[in-house]
């Protein structure tokens, strides 16, 4: 049980994924000018890294270890994350309306958003068991939605500066990002 | 289509269509990486490898992709190649492998790879493809190397340390006091905040001057279209009166 809560407590703030690992800048950097997508962003991506978790995790020990083909697993599990992003794609209009009306525009970006593949990997890598696998994607991806949701906030406040002309845009993003990863650098320390 | 030169290719991934600084694209990897330019250089190499070979088999293979599962055939064929340069670089490199770590296999998901198969690849001659590959590939490798430099600069004080942070030369001396955070995930950030705005800013300059030279050639071409209107008038003019002559007599 320690070591589940020290999973969760690690992949939510000291490890977070986007300020000291770096996985999903894209969208962190792409989807985050209004809090409310910021948060629909962060519920898709919450949903499909929990299922990604789990079924990378099933893929990798009952199909490629047995069969000995553990370096393909790049391959697989970048196919089994496109094919589950397009099921969940289809469930969710067919079965889940409202769902698919908040997170439906995001989910075909999650495929090649590097967030989540890099919890599928980190998952095999660490040897995580098949419930701690679940709880790291799924804290992980917590994490995500609160920097993303965090930032978004922080730029929504920025529309209002007047900085120099080259610092327009990205550049400015940038550095809001880099005094937020400071920030968040700050849990460094925290252990149990 | 247009027709573009190789040199134009070359250019636009090296520069004016950047794939890091302008185009903004890939910004996993520039920002992770980063921390020393022996680490960039590595990222980029096995960018270059990966980006060039798989334009290569798309562009071979666009005219057999069926239109509506090329996505998924483009991932399949880039996450053959990026296992291939993994384990390359896990036999011959193991040093660069480890501290690259989980950013070699997530080369799959970099947008750059994605979308130069889908903006170019699909739709250029296997020759031109390649060509397209390797310049995309050095842009992205000249503004990961950039910034490995600055960062490894600032935050060690040396440069060009091997993997494990041993060797390298003290550029500024030995008595730097290094500052940390640039080798730090806020670090990363800043820095290619600072090397966009630079971008910007130059760009900036070059189009006001662009501007600059357009709007003088407008004025030219109006006093130059005045001039001739005013000659024409007075041609016009004589004929009229020429006419009215003729009339008259």
């Amino acid at each position: 049980m320690a070591k589940i809560l020290l999973i969760m407590l690690a992949a939510i703030l000291t490890e977070n994924f986007i300020f000291s690992k770096f996985y999903g800048i894209c969208p962190f950097l792409g989807v985050s000018d209004k809090p409310s997508t910021a948060l629909g962003m962060g519920m898709s991506v919450t949903f499909v890294m929990t299922l990604a978790s789990a079924a990378t995790y099933l893929v990798y020990y009952y199909v490629l270890v047995p069969l000995g083909l553990e370096y393909l697993k790049t391959v697989a599990f970048i196919l089994v994350i496109a094919a589950l992003v397009q099921f969940i794609e289809m469930f969710l209009r067919r079965y889940v309306e409202s769902l698919y009306s908040a997170l439906g525009i995001y989910l075909p970006l999650i495929t090649t958003n590097c967030a989540v593949l890099g919890a599928a990997l980190t998952n095999i890598q660490n040897g995580y068991t098949f419930v701690e696998s679940v709880v790291f994607g799924f804290s992980a991806a917590i994490g995500f939605t609160l920097a993303i949701l965090i930032f978004a906030g922080v730029r929504e406040r920025m529309k209002f500066c007047d900085p120099p002309k080259c610092f327009k845009g990205f550049p400015l993003i940038l550095l809001a990002a880099g005094l937020l990863a400071m920030a968040f650098s700050g849990f460094t320390g925290l252990s149990i | 289509m247009k027709k573009t030169s190789y040199k134009d290719i070359l250019l636009g991934g090296l520069v004016n269509n950047n794939p890091t600084l302008v185009q903004l694209i890939g910004m996993c990897p520039t920002l992770a990486v980063t921390t020393s330019v022996i680490n960039a250089l590595g990222m980029g190499v096995a960018v270059i490898a990966v980006l060039t070979f798989s334009n290569l088999f798309i562009s071979l293979l666009r005219k057999i992709i069926p239109p509506q599962v090329r996505i998924a055939a483009y991932i399949v064929v880039i996450s053959g190649f990026v296992t291939a340069v993994e384990l390359i670089l896990k036999a011959y490199f193991p040093a660069i492998s480890a501290s690259l770590g989980l950013f070699i296999p997530l080369i799959v998901v970099n947008c750059i790879i994605l979308a130069r198969a889908e903006a170019f690849a699909s739709k250029n001659p296997p020759l031109a493809a390649i060509v397209d590959g390797l310049a995309m590939g050095a842009g992205f490798t000249v503004a990961l190397t950039v910034m490995g430099f600055i960062r490894e600069l600032l935050g060690t004080g040396r440069v060009f340390a091997d993997s494990n942070g041993m060797g390298g030369i003290a550029l500024f001396g030995n008595a730097y006091p290094p500052a940390t955070i640039f080798v730090l995930p806020t670090g990363a950030f800043i820095t290619l905040a600072f090397l966009v705005a630079a971008v910007q800013k130059i760009r900036n300059i070059a189009d006001s001057r662009a501007e600059e030279k357009r709007a003088d050639a407008i004025r030219t071409q109006i006093i130059e279209a005045q001039y001739s209107d005013r000659n024409a008038e007075e041609e016009i003019t004589f004929y009229d009166e020429e006419f009215e002559e003729e009339n008259n007599g």
